[in-house]
């Protein structure tokens, strides 16, 4: 944590670490008690007075059946998120890790949509399935699908899956592979030389060899489909068909922003703060016992 | 390699090129999209080989804006967001590395309370406190700024870490022969630790360029004036435009500039890319 020899004590280290805590405070914790705060209070429509009415605003909430729904979404949305760009992802590095010579060529091409901001790649993924013109639209319809996202709620919710799946195969990619490489080479030989397949292999030795790492990509991809997310959803649906794409953050922005429910809203992030903070102890912990292992 | 079996190393190859295409197939599309012209672009189904408008669009598009956003040429949103970009990787650096330093080569009073205070941040990212955080910016009278956009983004507990992180490795004797030549703590920091920790500065940088330029919730909330549009913000206003009257080709045209940056800079710089991604998670 320390160093063993440091500097003679002066008014330079409160210097140093000065930008960094007033930004904190002006722009992370001032506002993030205010968020508290709010959440604990209820405003009149016009904004003249304000009662302070404890855990009111939390208790309405989750009485409020849609957020419920936003929740449920939530779940399912980021769940699924996880699940399929990390089994691409799985399925590629596995495929990557054996042929060694052109790896990294593979790595090259996979890796660039992390660079694709969520906003942009829902644009992209919208003109694809844009339900008069897109490519894929047309070839639904061509097999005989109904395809017309901003009518049909599940079709919506697909099509931001997609799209958020997509931007997350490269980070998964990148991070099974090194896994998988990581791995001692003596280990697979051994089990080769017993007569093990390649199949048998992979789920014998190296599936259960990267568990940290996929138990890692799994709370990185939460975290991810709850939060940054925001972009895609914003851009592609706007929550809609009817909230059938309202997801969590998208909620605290638009009865914040839009339906101007401060009190509500605030709470909302509260309950969003806490699960991040939760995610994070999750990560953290994970991370320290990695270390020592 | 550990035996030889061609079919296998058949099927990976074909798996592989099957995952390459899948996830190049929407940028196949844009670009496709971006280089025909209006008449084309409004009749399905639409085409899958490149037609003939590339410069034109990318003219129009650079100097005229498309969409809600006409009248703001896209070449600017893009002086925007670079600038943006390049205010948080570069703010986000200087301040982490200097409370990296004080934390790490300092015993004072509050040094542990200073770094819980920066680890609160991680837990604090700004979907969860858009509203608040907003009034703090309307109120510092920084809307519609470049200081608005990148400010209250620049505090990072993650780069403070991997600083902290690389400090710790460097070994005491530097600092004691540092001493025993008489060189001053900011001598230290310029002399040894800046030049020692240049590979991590820029694989960190690397990262939070990717990071400022794809940002997009943020200044939609602060920018209201069009001249301060970000690219990756102006892209939505113009997908507005889209229900009514499509103009695919020049929105195709922006999201393959708004994506060209960041991803030339994934490709471009793969090496401390990759480095910058797994250390930052550390």
């Amino acid at each position: 944590m320390l160093k063993r020899v440091h500097f003679p004590p002066s008014v330079l280290p409160y210097l140093l670490v000065a930008p960094q805590i007033i930004i904190t405070l002006v722009f992370f914790i001032w506002p993030a008690s205010q968020a508290l705060y709010q959440s604990l209070l209820v405003e009149d429509a016009f904004g003249f007075s304000t009662k302070f009415v404890w855990f009111e605003n939390f208790e309405a909430l989750f009485r409020d059946e849609s957020y419920l729904g936003a929740f449920r979404r939530t779940a399912f949305f980021s769940l699924l998120v996880a699940f399929i760009a990390m089994s691409a992802a799985l399925t590629l590095a596995a495929m990557a890790d054996r042929i060694i010579r052109a790896a990294r060529i593979y790595r090259t091409l996979l890796i660039w949509p992390y660079a694709v901001a969520p906003a942009v790649a829902g644009a992209l993924w919208l003109f694809m399935f844009d339900p008069t013109l897109g490519i894929l639209a047309y070839m639904l319809k061509f097999f005989g699908v109904e395809w017309n996202f901003r009518v049909n709620g599940n079709q919506a919710m697909a099509l931001v899956i997609l799209a958020a799946s997509w931007k997350q195969i490269s980070y998964n990619f990148l991070f099974f592979l090194a896994g998988m490489q990581a791995i001692p080479k003596s280990l697979i030989e051994a089990a080769a030389i017993d007569g093990a397949g390649p199949a048998r292999r992979f789920w014998t030795i190296i599936f259960p060899l990267i568990s940290p790492t996929t138990f890692f990509l799994l709370v990185i991809n939460i975290v991810y489909a709850f939060f940054d997310t925001f972009g895609i959803i914003h851009a592609v649906t706007k929550g809609g068909p009817a909230k059938a794409t309202e997801i969590l953050v998208y909620k605290v922005f638009n009865d914040g922003f839009i339906g101007l429910d401060l009190g509500g809203s605030a709470a909302q992030s509260v309950i969003l703060m806490a699960i991040v903070i939760v995610l994070t102890v999750i990560q953290f912990r994970y991370i320290e016992r990695r270390v020592a292992y | 390699m550990v035996e030889n079996r061609p079919l296998a190393t058949f099927i990976s190859h074909v798996v592989l090129i099957v995952g390459v295409l899948v996830v190049a197939f929407p940028i196949w599309v844009t670009f496709v999209a971006a280089t025909h012209d209006q008449v084309r672009m409004a009749q399905a189904p639409l085409p899958l080989l490149p037609g003939t408008h590339f410069f034109e669009n990318l003219m129009e598009t650079l100097t005229l804006g498309v969409g809600n956003a006409r009248g703001q040429p896209v070449g600017m949103m893009m002086l925007n967001s670079l600038v943006m970009a390049l205010m948080i990787a570069i703010g986000k650096i200087a301040i982490s590395i200097i409370s990296a330093f004080a934390i790490v080569y300092f015993r004072f009073p509050f040094r542990m309370a200073f770094f819980w205070l920066i680890f609160i941040t991680l837990m604090l990212p700004v979907e969860v406190r858009i509203i608040p955080t907003y009034g703090v910016v309307a109120n510092l009278g920084m809307l519609d700024s470049y200081w608005g956009l990148s400010i209250p983004l620049i505090a990072s507990a993650t780069a403070t870490f991997m600083f902290r992180q690389v400090f710790l490795t460097i070994p005491d004797e530097l600092l004691e022969a540092a001493r025993i030549d008489g060189a001053g703590p900011m001598r230290f920091f310029k002399d040894i630790l800046l030049p020692m920790s240049r590979t991590n500065i820029a694989a960190l940088f690397v990262i939070l360029f990717i990071y400022g330029w794809n940002q997009y919730l943020w200044p939609l909330l602060i920018t209201t004036d069009k001249s301060m549009y970000t690219i990756v913000m102006g892209i939505k206003a113009m997908l507005e435009a889209a229900e009514e009257a499509p103009e695919w080709h020049l929105i195709m045209m922006s999201s393959l500039l708004a994506m060209l940056p960041p991803v030339l800079v994934v490709i471009g710089m793969q090496r401390l890319f990759v480095r910058g991604l797994t250390e930052t998670e550390k």
